[in-house]
């Protein structure tokens, strides 16, 4: 396979939505620039991966050989997962505090994806493309709290991109000021005997420099005067957060009326923006559900104080995949900027957020124990020296070379090594001077006319975009019935009957149930779960806000499929109902491909019984694994994935539960939705407090976690009445010849009332029992997550 | 200022401009109630003394000009924040060129003059809240998205949301700013309906301080070097009707900081 070295950073744009992109030059430079790089090919399995380049500047004349350094690495194994490289990458570059970074690589419809690390990278890239580009991730909103400098130094680099590119707007002062600390930062200390100019020319701090700005530059670099590189790059970071459209990943939709918008997505929630106006915003606490339907995205919104309902807003994204990649950036935003640690329930669909989230993050980073690392940054000493022209950076030299064997590699150009013992006092105490120094500037107001283009520019590229192919995407919600040979055919069995997992059953089956309540304090009614079903074809996210918990229902597989339209029932009412179950047989066939048994699936099932929410007997398989291990859940799908369906013919895949209620949704005008008062009080934070019970039968439980075994099938099946919402999740996984089945369920109560955890638990255990006689609970566990009241207003 | 973003930064001056013989007769109103001239140009003398004499502003008066009868109310003809200035198109035709003398004003303090050249644009400053982290625009009969769309390219480092103003005049009729992060909000249900709306577009968090008159919660916040924070706030006597043509003003911070003006 091909092997190329990543693009600069400044060219590592992530582009957002697909078909803008494509109009847009600025991805076809991303592709360029990825070409011109290409340099190396090693058809041994040898790739080569392009760290973050360390050059922040656009040089605007040497753009092409920014790469500073390159990372060749060989393949270990054919199956090396997204996660490996990312790791080398890190490594390479001595970053710890890795979870808000990510790599992108350019998929066939010119979209940057990010790679998923828990997913073999082989599968991922399709087209033999082997370049990938380090990107700052999840921009987080205090890079103060960040650790090590070298994370807040690679976070420079990508914001000095960012800005320099347009894709972060900023007025004149503001550039000027931030590019003044890239000055100090990377150049040290004004020297007075420089030539003025400096060759500040061929440093691109804006989209629109021009002689004023640079002056201005200059101007302020000179009152930065004994700054160390940390302290510039804290206050770069300082500034650069409190812009608005900061970490702010936006793509084209429209709303109802197909009036052009722009949803951006963020730490703190969604955003939608018209014309660059923002015109609404939905905080994450306030969605209830997230979900895609072909080029349709909706959020299924809390209902505000005064009003009973959630009402559900929509809006079209130009194709599926789109809508696919909206979901999934917002999907990973919100698991990873939750405020409560989310235990993800992540049923059925293969894509979730496999990382940690930002608190656990943090956490990770206090116990980072080492010596302040040193590290180099692009322009050397010896390149400031020189600055006035000569700008005879290495860059160009930077010809990656072959390696053979097993080695890794790395090249730097001439990087400057930096001393590291700047303190956060010392920045404080330079805030002083700073804060003179931009007084003083602005006496002189320099010329800084409005740019609307710019607007536009940012769209072209956006870091945050996430792309994930899934290729492997295991269609949830879909019952398959396969009898295998020798295998007994699963039969789904309607909410009523048990599930028809367990006649498949029969050899030693395993039987693991969990039964998870969570009850959370808020909701008025407490209400027998109701047995509606959902099936839908699309996916959907439910963060269970104050919970966190996620079900994602469902997922499709492959962007390039046009996939039949699912049916997507949803209640409008309160709660959502949706019932995924997901089953699927041994599966021999370990080749096919998903997307055809998807398809397939797709089509007979209609047929189906629906499983649909068995309100109370959802099972899982031990192979979904408990919801609680979510990070290992990827890797168990992952495996599943080669499995699919195909030599079975008799697989049948049921997207939609016979008894679908489709979902009424409103795709609410935004500027209406605007109107209606939303919540008054978005609580970023939920302060709550858990109590978490767990009951677990000594018995065989072993099982689940000693040999992993073929996940053969899963099966979600999600049900929600008022107060109250199911999911179960069924996981068929074939070891050793064995076939065991694993139901999982989760129950979530949310009401307002105190809810007596014994019953709850006692309750939980008898329905499973009554539900699956001939299986055995093996863990129960009750969660109990009360919110804190909350203040004001 | 400390910080690109630091708020309200400190304000140095004030701009004010005269009130003309027109007003009385000519003035856009939205109530048909008697202006006693003499009575606005008193409060109006009374509240540039206190603009320059008790809080030591350098107030900049602008001459009334007769063929413009609303020209006292200079907070409509101008934005300023940061070193930016930008001149705005008012809704009302007959305003438009109070916007002149306003330029030149800003010009000569150094500010610089971003000017709202759209045909289609409509802006009024009273439209415009300013709440030291990002503005709000209130869509009214006077201001219109494109105008908003021309402030938020002016002064692209913060957010521009818009707010329906479905009833007043301008966003600022009920609203203002009482201090950092505290919106001063009138206890109408238009009001109360405006500030739902700016709390739920916000990434910020603000108090509020309900005031029971719309009108009242017309103030001026101000961040002075010496001073502090300073409130300017029609007092209880002045507050029923003679406020309505008393309060209003604009001034403007002029290094580098938010020109913030009242209105209603």
């Amino acid at each position: 396979m091909t092997t190329a070295p990543i693009g600069p950073m400044e060219e590592c744009v992530a582009v957002e939505t697909d078909e803008e992109r494509e109009e847009r030059n600025s991805a076809t430079d991303v592709m360029k620039a990825m070409n011109r790089n290409a340099l190396i090919e090693d058809l041994n399995r040898n790739f080569v991966a392009m760290a973050i380049t360390k050059s922040h500047f656009n040089w605007k004349k040497k753009r092409p050989n920014i790469n500073l350094c390159c990372l060749n690495l060989s393949f270990p194994q054919k199956r090396a997962k997204g996660q490996f490289l990312f790791f080398k990458v890190c490594e390479h570059l001595n970053l710890m505090e890795k979870d808000y970074f990510g790599l992108f690589y350019m998929d066939n419809h010119a979209q940057t994806c990010w790679l998923d690390p828990t997913k073999d990278i082989k599968r991922q890239i399709r087209n033999n493309n082997w370049q990938f580009v380090f990107n700052v991730k999840f921009y987080p909103p205090d890079p103060s709290l960040l650790t090590e400098d070298i994370t807040r130094y690679l976070l420079c680099l990508q914001l000095r991109e960012d800005v320099a590119s347009g894709r972060l707007p900023c007025s004149f002062v503001t550039h000027a000021l931030l590019g003044s600390y890239t000055l100090q930062a990377e150049f040290g200390d004004h020297e007075p005997d420089q030539p003025r100019t400096l060759g500040l020319g061929q440093l691109t701090f804006a989209p629109n420099q021009n002689k004023d700005m640079e002056e201005k530059i200059l101007e302020l670099h000179k009152s930065l005067r004994g700054m160390t590189p940390a302290q510039a790059d804290a206050q770069f970071l300082e500034n650069a957060k409190k812009l608005s459209m900061y970490g702010v990943d936006l793509h084209h939709a429209k709303d109802s009326e197909g009036v052009d918008i722009m949803l951006g997505v963020c730490a703190n929630g969604l955003l939608v923006y018209k014309d660059r106006l923002r015109i609404n915003r939905f905080a994450w606490p306030k969605i209830l559900k997230i979900s895609y339907k072909r080029n349709n995205f909706y959020i299924k919104i809390r209902p505000g104080e005064t009003e009973q309902f959630e009402s559900t807003v929509g809006f079209k994204l130009q194709n599926h995949r789109c809508a696919k990649r909206l979901w999934k950036v917002c999907v990973e935003n919100h698991s990873f900027f939750s405020p409560t640690k989310a235990r993800f329930l992540t049923l059925g669909s293969k894509f979730r957020y496999s990382g940690r989230t930002q608190a656990q993050t943090r956490t990770a980073s206090s116990l980072i124990d080492r010596p302040a690392p040193n590290f180099q940054r692009t322009s050397s000493k010896r390149i400031s020296r020189s600055l006035d022209g000569g700008n005879t950076h290495t860059h160009a030299e930077v010809a990656p070379m072959r390696v053979h064997g097993d080695n890794i590699y790395v090249r730097h150009s001439n990087l400057m090594l930096e001393d590291h013992d700047k303190t956060q006092d010392d920045v404080l105490k330079h805030q002083a001077s700073i804060s003179q120094l931009k007084r003083s500037f602005m006496e002189a107001p320099p010329p800084s006319p409005p740019q609307p283009n710019q607007w536009e520019k940012r769209l072209t590229s956006s870091p945050a975009t996430t792309i994930l192919e899934i290729e492997e995407t295991v269609v949830v919600q879909e019952v398959s019935i396969a009898p295998k040979p020798g295998r007994v055919a699963v039969t789904a069995g309607p909410p009523a009957g048990p599930p028809a997992q367990q006649e498949a059953l029969e050899q030693e089956v395993t039987v693991g149930q969990e039964v998870v309540a969570a009850e959370e304090a808020k909701a008025a009614k407490q209400e027998s779960v109701s047995s509606e079903s959902e099936s839908e074809e699309e996916a959907e996210y439910h963060p269970n806000v104050s919970i966190c918990h996620t079900k994602i229902p469902e997922e499709e597989e492959e962007e390039e499929e046009e996939q039949a339209d699912k049916t997507a029932g949803a209640p409008p009412l309160v709660d959502e109902v949706s019932a995924a179950v997901e089953e699927s047989a041994p599966a021999d066939a370990r080749d096919e491909k998903n997307t055809e048994g998807e398809h397939q699936a797709e089509k007979d099932g209609s047929g189906e019984p629906a499983h649909a929410a068995a309100p109370n007997g959802p099972r899982v398989p031990e192979g979904s694994a408990s919801g609680a291990e979510q990070d290992q859940e990827p890797k168990v799908n992952g495996e599943a994935r080669p499995v699919e369906a195909e030599h079975r013919p008799q697989v049948i895949c049921c997207s939609e539960p016979p008894v679908v209620k489709t979902e009424m949704v409103t795709i609410s005008d935004t500027f209406a939705a605007q109107k209606t008062e939303i919540a008054t009080k978005e609580v970023p934070i939920v302060h709550t407090e858990t109590k978490t019970i767990t009951y677990e039968a000594a018995q065989l439980d072993g099982n689940g976690d000693s040999e992993p075994g073929v996940l053969m099938t899963a099966q979600t099946i999600t049900s929600e009445s008022l107060c109250t919402t199911t999911t179960t999740h069924i996981t068929k996984t074939l070891k050793g010849g064995l076939s065991e089945t694993r139901i999982e369920k989760r129950i979530v109560i949310t009401g307002d009332c105190d809810i007596d955890h014994d019953q709850a638990l006692a309750q939980a255990i008898k329905e499973a029992k009554e539900q699956h006689p001939d299986m055995s609970v093996t863990r129960v566990v009750v969660h109990k997550e009360t919110e804190l009241a909350e203040e004001e207003d | 200022m400390a910080g690109l973003m630091s708020g309200f930064g400190h304000y140095t001056h004030a701009v004010v401009r005269g009130i003309p013989a027109s007003l009385a007769k000519e003035a856009l109103r939205s109530c048909q109630a008697e202006v006693d001239l003499a009575e606005a140009r008193r409060e109006h003398e009374e509240y540039v003394e206190v603009l320059g004499t008790r809080l030591g502003l350098e107030v900049v008066e602008l001459p009334a000009d007769e063929s413009l009868p609303d020209c006292v109310f200079v907070e409509d003809a101008a934005v300023v924040c940061g070193d930016t200035a930008l001149i705005t198109r008012p809704g009302a035709e007959s305003r438009r060129r109070e916007t002149e003398t306003m330029k030149s004003a800003l010009k000569e303090l150094n500010l610089n003059i971003v000017e709202m050249t759209d045909e289609k644009a409509t802006l009024d400053g009273g439209d415009v809240l300013f709440t030291g982290r990002e503005f709000f625009v209130g869509l009214s009969k006077r201001t219109n998205q494109r105008g908003a769309e021309i402030l938020a390219d002016a002064f692209k480092d913060y957010a521009v949301s818009t707010v329906p103003v479905l009833e007043g005049l301008h966003l600022k009729s009920f609203c203002s700013m009482g201090g950092p992060g505290l919106i001063v909000i009138g206890s109408s249900e238009p009001a109360q309906k405006a500030l739902k709306i700016m709390q739920q577009m916000s990434d910020h968090r603000y108090d509020k301080l309900t005031v029971p008159d719309d009108l009242a919660a017309n103030c001026i916040y101000m961040n002075l070097p010496n001073k502090g924070h300073v409130l300017l706030h029609p007092t209880a006597e002045q507050y029923p009707e003679s406020a309505k043509e008393d309060c209003r003003g604009n001034h403007a911070g002029c290094s580098g900081l938010m020109l913030k003006s009242l209105g209603f």
